[in-house]
């Protein structure tokens, strides 16, 4: 059961923040807001009337509209006709002909109103997350509606791009809209929200306003009392194990990526790599590991050149590697919790040769790892597609971390993951900097790279703008993600 | 503000009572379980076979016109000729009782009491092979259309083995194999290099070649030194006596094929399995992202796999070929490669499912003959039975909805791998 | 506050990756070298040094373009390695598409001036029998764009094909009338669409997989019909009246191009109408823009209040309707009876022609006229004498095709939803 018999009342002009941890069953409540899912039980009442909705269309005529955390933006088609996508002008009578001179007219009206600039006729795949997202929402806009839904907004924004966000939001509170702003970000609930309603495993567990402290808030949300902080001893730094230089990469279209990079992590310390999505650390990381070829430029693991070496070969050389995506690349659903702590051993002693597999020394090993790691699950042969995200995500940690390592690369190593496997995976993290392996964190969680991390490069526009340590103030941090280096701190603020 | 930490309270049951074990046997039996949808997969496509059949026999259809006078007429015409053709499929497939009946009265052979599961086991060995080839394929994530033209040249290079290069008993039946195993991996191996190299979608250029090779060997016949000299129409050399595959004393004709055919299911059944290569396509035939991310090569894997899935539909040419064609003739691969693709759907891509479906369709061919011969049904409606049996299957939901089944325990039905291009 | 917001994260200025030394445009440019040397030195070797005549009318006298045989060998040879090496050198960047087209168009001529030399080419029954050959598979590739915009992979056009072409000859004998055939091809169209329809939108079978079987299916059902009926009583069954030639006056005495669009029979003009009325309804109409966002990303349709079933289901369905018709092609226009698996793959040809034509109308007709061409060649070689045995020219289609998906495509995106069902998470 995702949502057990919520109540909530959203006022006119309301900012409402819904604040729960991953998987508390917030989207769940929204989609069926939205009419994307049938409630069991239960009533939905707008300004009074009961409504049904039974699909998105019944939602959207009742003024309700939502943004969702993925985009539902179509990536080859125009902003335009993103926009107008189910509501199209129409000329030509049953020929349904786009009347597009009037779909873009209303765009630039919309947008204009509500001080979102955006360029009609710009391809969506072509824009920058921060334009697709206020595409999104004039789009909701577009269509009259008087309770705005914004589910996990701010996850993929820079820190000033959050805050231009929450700007939005309030100017549009202030015109009479009600906003739903779905997070589990404690910091922004506090800084917008008019009223905060605490989910947790599918139930409201009370109101909150926003001056109650982020601790109890946090304890609110996870039902007991938690630590926000990683604790963690002074590191020793060792050797140079990952030696990068003048790395160049190119992405799947051609643009570069990474633009000159040159990077150290030393045995014993956890480098953090914090910036935003998209500027070049997913390529980075994968042509480190080898799954994406380098354009120039040179990495050496303990002085061997990595860019020769294949994916198997790095592996297999110590180097672990926690992919930003799990259900993407990182387990694959259908093999068993004891397949996917193999998946990148499979064919070495003990657990098989380059022929057969030993199904006794995969099973004993699973056994193991099950409890080494809290690995919640049935039986070591369901297939990880039924674990919940953190689970999984602890098998990905379990299978890298369960072999001796030089390096460790984790990628958005706790994405969609609930607070106690953070926790959990944190403090592994941290035991395996103590034990001498070199660690790579990349994490577009700010939180996370200050907690973990010995030193902090911020990384924009494929390049490291500047290595700096976790106790710098946030706001400074904040301003290198978005580019904003010390030289033209004057221009950003024309 | 302080709350306790509640565990979610699981759903409320009933107290159950302990259902007695006869109870619990029938209401699985009428869930949608594999083992009913198959069965009544079966039975619909019969059911829908026998309408096929009235609908298109002018004799029972002019019974038809005047139906509401003399319903009998028509229903009894009809059925007549159902059981008639069906009770000929039986006859044909799995054991004539009159021949039984007469084996043990001493009046007849035991031969003629043993033919019809003899053709059954002759058909179905050569579609065990190429249903292989489909299976495995598909479990790497690979649709294998081709598995029709990588018999043919399987037949081709095998025959060819057969009668041209004269080696000792023994030796000379496994070098004819081995052709035949070497003529299908090369005609596999080229869609899977180009599906690695080029991203070309295997169905084309599998399907595409599967026209090659029928042609190919339509030319191929009468080129000198394959065709047979003292024949001006299109027939290749005998096979030697020595490359062909042991049967069973004349008239029956199955022979060793389908031993091997049942070596190979426990050989692909551990190659999938049990050894890291089978490891590997089953990761890249699930998450392809996922394999290569874990350090596994997604196009070595494609490419080899279709060499063995290639080299398992020449098997299965070869065993047409050296154990029951002896000879090449323009058709004679017959429809192998299409039936192979039917009985790996059914067989669900497992390969001892696979094996059974083979032997099903195998029965359902050599009793189509029978029909054919006796009441003159044409084999083609055995085709139809056979490719409504797949889409039954494929579609549990739809034969739930029809038979009224109750929702099944596990919900892994069918083949939906739903993934396009 | 407000005041960054234009300045920092507006224009992407993206930096373009400088091109490999062997990107794309270089390899297919070696490849045009290559086999524009074969064609000079080999075809204008063994070419007869005797005139190729491309006659403009039936026989082999009257207004002709000649050109001796060996020397328009060669010379095309070498035009084709002229374009090779352009796109070797890296030169016209946007030309290339054009640049590979106008090689392979040369390639090909340089071939029919080796083996026209000395005999004549008829220039509008080849233009004209191309054409016909390829309307079938405009057709069927015109009703995959439709099923494949909207995201429901349609591998089942053989089977449409033969249902089309059967019910055409059956129905059409039986009523005696043309009209009653190409309906009823169109019946057995929709047929089998439906049946795809439902097993992939509803029942979220594979639909490769639902495609293949459902040609099987077809290829039974016709050959059990044709057994049963229409070999037994060909008369009653199997004679169906062929689909009149009509001639537009005027236009029709154009030069090649008069008798080959203006003086043929209708299913050529609905084929070639079809490709601009579904290239102007995919780009302009609300039709169009719902059926590509429903291909693309069907969620984000479906959140905006797009009806995704029931838009894929038309599509489907609609394409049947447009497959049958591809399908009364065989028996109403081209043989004039019905044989069992007379289609003989041009169902999958036409599926290599959609993805060859990138999932476009117009790219899908440019196709379907390359694979029309290399069946009218094959045929035209084979009634010509050419040296090589009939059998490998028959398999010139096949690799054509083999050759386009592989070679010429380069890697094609596919709508992005194509092949997934639409499930409501």
């Amino acid at each position: 059961m995702a949502n057990d018999h919520i109540d909530i009342t959203v006022e006119p002009g309301e900012v409402h923040a819904l604040l729960g941890e991953n998987g508390a069953g917030k989207s769940t409540l929204m989609n069926q807001l939205y009419g994307l899912l049938q409630p069991d039980e239960g009533e939905i009442l707008v300004n009074g009337e009961a409504k049904v909705f039974r699909s998105p269309r019944d939602a959207i005529a009742a003024g309700i509209g939502m943004v969702h955390q993925h985009f539902m933006l179509v990536p080859v088609f125009t902003v335009a006709d993103n926009i107008a996508l189910g509501a199209e002008d129409v000329r030509g009578g049953p020929l349904g002909i786009l009347d597009r001179r009037r779909m873009r007219r209303d765009v630039l009206a919309t947008s204009q109103k509500y001080g979102l600039p955006i360029d009609p006729d710009a391809l969506v795949e072509n824009l920058p997350v921060g334009a697709q997202q206020r595409v999104e929402i004039v789009k909701a806009l577009i269509r009259d509606v008087d309770l705005l839904i914004l589910d996990e907004p701010t996850a993929v924004l820079t820190p000033q791009e959050t805050d231009e966000l929450l700007g939005v939001m309030r100017s549009l509170a202030e015109t009479g809209k009600s906003i739903v702003f779905i997070t589990h970000k404690l910091r922004e609930v506090k800084a917008i929200a008019d009223r905060i309603t605490v989910i947790r495993r599918g139930r409201t567990v009370g109101t909150a306003s926003p001056d109650t402290s982020e601790d109890e808030l946090a304890a609110l949300m996870v039902g007991r009392e938690v630590s926000l902080e990683v604790t963690k001893g002074a590191a020793e730094p060792g050797r140079e194990v990952l030696k990068v230089r003048g790395l160049v990469v190119d992405d799947d279209r051609g643009v570069r990526a990474v633009d000159g990079i040159d990077l150290d992590v030393r045995a014993g310390e956890v480098l953090g790599i914090a910036g935003v999505q998209g500027n070049g650390q997913t390529e980075l990381v994968e042509a480190i590991m080898g799954l994406r070829a380098a354009t120039a430029g040179t990495m050496q693991l303990d002085n061997e050149d990595l860019g020769a070496l294949s994916t198997k070969k790095i592996l297999q050389s110590g180097v672990g590697y926690i992919p930003e995506d799990r259900s993407l690349d990182g387990v694959v659903k259908e093999f068993s919790v004891a397949e996917n702590l193999v998946l990148d051993m499979y064919d070495r002693p003990p657990y098989g040769n380059a022929v057969r597999l030993n199904p006794k020394a995969i099973a004993d090993n699973a056994a193991e790892r099950v409890t080494q790691f809290d690995i919640r699950t049935s039986s070591a042969e369901s297939a990880v597609g039924t674990l919940s995200g953190g689970n999984q995500q602890k098998v990905v940690v379990a299978r890298e971390m369960s072999r001796p390592l030089r390096l460790m690369i984790a990628s958005q190593p706790t994405r969609g993951v609930d607070v106690g496997s953070i926790e959990f995976i944190h403090n592994q993290i941290v035991h395996e900097r103590d034990n001498g392996t070199a660690v790579l964190v990349v994490s577009s969680e700010l939180d996370e790279v200050v907690g973990l991390a010995d030193r902090i490069a911020v990384m924009y526009r494929g390049r490291i703008l500047a290595t700096v340590s976790p106790g710098m103030p946030r706001e400074e941090i904040g301003l290198l993600m978005a580019g904003i280096t010390g030289a033209d701190e004057e221009e950003g603020t024309k | 503000m302080t709350t306790d930490v509640e565990a979610p309270t699981p759903p409320k049951k009933d107290e159950e009572r302990p259902e007695s074990f006869l109870s619990l046997f029938l209401r699985n039996l009428w869930s949608a379980n594999t083992v009913t949808v198959t069965a009544l997969s079966i039975l619909l496509a019969l059911v829908i076979g026998a309408v096929l059949m009235v609908v298109s026999d002018s004799t029972v259809l002019s019974k038809f016109s005047y139906f509401t006078a003399r319903p009998s007429d028509a229903l009894t015409a009809s059925w007549d000729l159902i059981s008639a053709a069906y009770a000929d499929l039986f006859r044909g497939a799995i054991f004539d009782p009159a021949a039984v009946q007469a084996w043990f009265d001493g009046t007849g052979t035991w031969q003629a009491a043993f033919n019809p599961i003899s053709e059954t086991l002759t058909y179905a060995a050569p579609l065990v092979f190429t249903g292989l080839a489909v299976a495995i394929a598909f479990r790497g994530g690979l649709f294998n259309i081709g598995g029709q033209g990588q018999a043919v040249i399987g037949c081709v290079t095998s025959a060819v083995a057969g009668f041209a290069f004269g080696l000792p008993p023994v030796i000379n039946l496994v070098v004819a194999l081995l052709f035949g195993i070497l003529g299908g991996a090369l005609w596999g191996f080229v869609p899977g290099l180009l599906k690695a190299r080029t991203g070309a979608h295997e169905v084309i250029t599998t399907i595409m070649l599967n026209y090659t090779a029928t042609l190919f060997l339509s030319w191929l016949i009468l080129q000198k030194g394959v065709q047979d000299p003292n024949r001006t129409d299109a027939i290749s050399k005998t096979v030697d006596a020595s490359a062909q595959l042991p049967a069973m004393p004349s008239p029956l004709r199955v022979h060793l094929g389908i031993v091997l055919a049942v070596l190979a299911v426990i050989g692909i059944s551990w190659l999938i399995n049990r050894s890291a290569f089978g490891f590997e396509l089953r990761a890249v035939g699930v998450n392809p992202p996922a394999a290569r991310t874990a350090g596994m090569s997604v196009a070595r894997t494609y490419t080899l796999l279709m060499v063995v899935s290639g080299a398992l539909a020449g098997l299965g040419g070869a065993v047409q070929v050296l154990g029951t064609a002896d000879k090449l003739t323009p058709q004679v691969a017959g429809n192998i490669g299409f039936d192979g693709l039917l009985v790996a759907l059914l067989g669900r891509n497992k390969p001892w499912g696979t094996l059974f479906a083979a032997i099903l369709y195998g029965a359902l061919r050599a009793g189509g003959n029978l029909m054919q011969a006796d009441v003159g049904i044409s084999l083609e409606l055995v085709t139809v039975v056979q490719a409504l049996i797949v889409i039954f299957i494929a579609a549990p939901a739809l034969i739930k909805a029809i038979f009224q089944l109750r929702a099944a325990r596990s919900a892994r039905l069918g083949t939906s791998m739903a993934k396009g291009w | 506050m407000s005041g960054v917001s234009t300045a920092t994260v507006e224009d992407p200025t993206e930096v373009k990756a400088p091109e490999r030394f062997w990107s794309r445009a270089r390899r297919l440019g070696v490849g045009l070298v290559l086999i524009g040397l074969v064609a000079a030195l080999f075809f204008g070797s063994l070419a007869e040094s005797k005139t190729a005549r491309f006659t403009l009318s039936e026989d082999a006298e009257g207004a002709a373009l000649s050109i001796n045989g060996q020397f328009g060998a060669i010379l095309f040879g070498i035009v084709t390695v002229v374009t090779g090496g352009l796109l070797l050198a890296g030169i016209a960047h946007r030309r290339q598409t054009a640049l590979l087209g106008l090689g392979i168009l040369t390639f090909v001529l340089s071939f029919l001036c080796w083996q026209v030399a000395g005999k004549f080419l008829p220039l509008v029954d080849t233009v004209g029998g191309s054409l016909e050959l390829a309307l079938p598979l405009i057709l069927g590739a015109l009703a995959g764009v439709l099923g494949e915009r909207s995201g429901v992979v349609n591998v089942a056009i053989e089977g449409q094909f033969l249902m089309g072409a059967f019910g055409a000859a059956l129905v059409g004998t039986m009523a005696t009338s043309v009209w009653a055939g190409l309906i009823s091809a169109v019946v057995g169209g929709v047929i089998i669409a439906a049946m795809l329809a439902v097993l992939a939108i509803r029942y979220l079978v594979d639909q490769v997989v639902v495609g293949i079987v459902l040609n099987l299916f077809a290829l039974g059902v016709t050959g059990f019909l044709y057994e049963r009926l229409m070999q037994t009583d060909a008369q009653k069954y199997n004679q169906p009246p062929q689909l009149p030639e009509w001639r537009i006056p005027g236009l029709a005495d154009i030069p090649v191009i008069g008798p080959v669009l203006f003086d043929t029979n209708l299913l050529v003009w609905l084929g070639l109408i079809l490709v601009f009325v579904i290239h102007f309804g995919l780009t302009r109409t609300r039709w169009g823009l719902r059926t590509r966002a429903v291909g693309e990303h069907p969620t984000a349709a479906d959140t905006v209040g797009i009806r995704v079933r029931g838009l894929r289901y038309l599509n489907v369905l609609l394409g049947g309707v447009i497959a049958g018709a591809g399908g009364a092609y065989f028996t109403l226009v081209s043989t004039g009876s019905f044989t069992k698996n007379m289609t003989a793959g041009a169902g999958f040809i036409a599926l290599a022609a959609l993805i060859f034509g990138r999932w476009t109308p117009f790219g899908a007709l440019g196709a379907a006229l390359f694979f029309g061409f290399a069946q009218k060649l094959a045929s035209y070689l084979s009634a010509v004498g050419s040296p090589v045995p009939n059998q490998f020219l028959n398999m010139l289609p096949y690799l054509a095709t083999i050759i386009a998906v592989a070679g010429l495509v380069g890697r094609v995106r596919a709508p992005a939803a194509d092949g997934v069902p639409y499930v409501k998470s």
